[in-house]
């Protein structure tokens, strides 16, 4: 009998199709999984029973009706950031604890309307802040290949779902690294696609220049699916893109012929471990198996992304977190005396150390005196970063590299000391300070835990990143499998 | 360099965080640690490089400025703390006088 909880969004809609399952059979078997352990894992902060049941309906009579939609009835979990109208929404923070959205999200939206079936939301650090999930108002979530290990973040609570098989796909976010990394560090398919391919409306915004909405998924093929019909125009926001997205018209050309880049600073950087990098040369020597080029690249001002971004991503943040008040939504206090009070005393209580450490890292960037010396400089080293991505894509397709710098850590190793966390998206945030699209796949383990590689690919390429990653999962074999958990 | 308490303070205000006993001291060394590895960024010379805002070249978007329905009242109030006769309530703002 087959695992509903471990197929692909392919082979379940191959199934559902063949009526050998109904939509509602496929979510009661993700729902009892989630019983069993979700517990252990805590990936979810809340379910929405009502909606998988009137979801799950519509998608049975789609398929009556002989819809051939490629997510009908596919179970799906959603980022704690992004708004579903009545459902509780908090980006992980107490301050907007029982807020309901008004509205739906575009991307989510576009999801509801492609037939996907919503199970919950999904727990992250608060407001994305964060690469362990830890920094969550309300709990940590447990990786699910290792329970005293953390599922990286931000969106650990997606990453960690997919992995153990609570759900078929999840959406993140990544500002930083906070799709990739979490699918790295559970060992799931990731992607961040390029600035602008997906709408952020509706999205709770971190660092608005740079965030972007992208799926978790157990195939890169799934991966694509789920882009695919996340992405696109949006009128409801301004940066959003008409762009040709035809992800899978060459999806399986494979790598015959293509360059890849492997840029030195990336192999060698700072903390990285041994049996990461051990892994990553295996993949990269599989693609070029494969039949690719692997080229020397350079990403010269690599030593300064973590600095740009930790300039550029909380001044945005703290402009942002302006708008959390108590006065329109979420947390409040009675008690005060007057406007100024009201805000600093619902601010104190409503949000966690990371958050407050950024905004004020932000404050001060962008404060009187200190604006050239910080803002200026950080933007002025971003256009650096970008022309280093511009000129070695001139050498090549993509760009190949590890994820993560590491494999999972131990939940608490890293929360007394700010900088060694912000440093485990040192591989990853130049592709958000640059635009670019990035995915993350399973490339083999280390200690038993997975590692990530990942492909960064020119701006709006997210075909060409998706090829590469569909090329080295058929040429290794390496798969993305439900994490082995009881 | 750690931050001086007067500029936790400072920064705290202008961001109406609110600080707890033993703030100062926590974020102003958290604070100077990171800007110690921020400072690295001084060791480039700028001068002739162009600051970016936005990655995607995306010029001004615009629609046509017709009326189109928005929130209603009752939505826009759901979620306010204290709403009184369809507005927010908010604690004063000046002070007596």
């Amino acid at each position: 009998m087959t695992d509903l909880t471990e197929l692909t969004i392919k082979e379940a809609a191959r199934l559902l199709r063949l009526r050998s399952f109904s939509a509602s059979e496929l979510v009661t078997a993700h729902v009892e999984r989630i019983e069993r352990l979700d517990r252990r894992v805590k990936a979810f902060l809340r379910f929405t029973p009502e909606l998988w049941e009137k979801q799950a309906d519509e998608a049975d009579r789609r398929i009556l009706r002989g819809d051939l939609g490629p997510l009908v009835g596919i179970p799906m979990a959603v980022k704690d950031v992004l708004c579903v109208r009545g459902v509780e929404t908090t980006a992980g923070s107490q301050i907007l604890r029982g807020f309901k959205p008004p509205y739906t999200g575009t991307a989510v939206s576009r999801l509801f309307d492609a037939g996907a079936v919503m199970l919950g939301v999904t727990n992250c650090d608060e407001f994305a802040m964060g690469s362990s999930t830890e920094n969550s108002g309300y709990h940590p979530t447990h990786n699910p290949w290792d329970l005293e290990r953390v599922p990286g973040g931000s969106s650990g609570g997606s990453a960690a779902a997919v992995s153990a098989g609570e759900a078929m796909i999840a959406l993140g976010t990544d500002t930083g690294g906070s799709i990739r990394q979490p699918a790295a560090l559970c060992g799931v398919v990731g992607m961040k696609p390029t600035y602008g391919r997906v709408s952020r409306y509706g999205l709770i915004a971190f660092a608005s220049s740079l965030d972007q909405i992208g799926p978790f998924a157990r195939s890169v093929e799934d991966a694509a699916i789920v882009l695919e019909a996340m992405a696109g125009r949006d009128s409801l926001d301004a940066t959003s893109s008409d762009r040709p997205n035809d992800v899978l018209r060459d999806f399986d050309a494979g790598v015959k012929g293509m360059r890849l880049g492997v840029p030195r600073e990336y192999y060698e950087v700072e903390g990285i471990e041994s049996g990461v990098k051990a892994a990553v040369d295996k993949a990269v020597k599989a693609l070029r198996d494969a039949g690719a080029e692997i080229v020397d690249v350079a990403l010269p001002h690599t030593d300064y992304g973590l600095a740009a971004y930790y300039i550029i991503a909380p001044a945005e943040c703290s402009s942002n977190l302006a708008r959390f008040d108590g006065v329109r939504y979420g947390m409040s206090t009675e008690d005060a005396q007057n406007i100024t009070e009201a805000y600093t005393r619902t601010r104190r209580r409503g949000f966690g150390t990371e958050v407050r450490r950024r905004v004020m890292l932000g404050t001060y960037a962008l404060s009187s005196g200190y604006y050239d010396a910080y803002y200026l400089k950080a933007q002025k080293v971003r256009t650096l970063i970008k022309r280093d991505f511009d000129g070695a894509f001139e050498k090549c397709d993509a760009i190949i590299s590890a994820t993560s710098p590491t494999v999972a850590f131990p939940i608490g190793a890293k929360t007394q000391d700010p900088l060694s966390m912000y440093l485990c998206d040192v591989l990853t945030l130049g592709g958000n300070l640059a635009g670019l699209p990035g995915i993350s796949v399973p490339c083999g383990l280390s200690n038993d835990l997975p590692v990530g590689l990942q492909i960064l690919a020119p701006q709006w390429r997210e075909d060409t990143a998706l090829r590469v990653a569909r090329a080295y999962e058929v040429a290794s074999g390496v798969r993305a499998e439900v994490a082995p958990l009881g | 360099m750690p931050l001086t308490r007067d500029e936790v303070r400072h920064v705290a205000m202008l961001a109406r965080l609110g600080l707890e006993p033993g703030d100062e001291e926590f974020y102003a060394e958290q604070l100077g640690g990171i800007l110690a590895h921020i400072d690295r960024l001084q060791q480039l010379d700028t001068d002739s490089i162009p600051p970016t805002a936005q990655v995607v070249e995306v010029a001004n978007t615009l629609r046509e400025d017709v009326p189109r329905p928005g929130l209603s009242q009752a939505d826009a109030l759901a979620n306010a703390p204290a709403p009184v006769d369809g507005f927010f309530r908010v604690p004063s703002i000046q002070e007596e006088a």
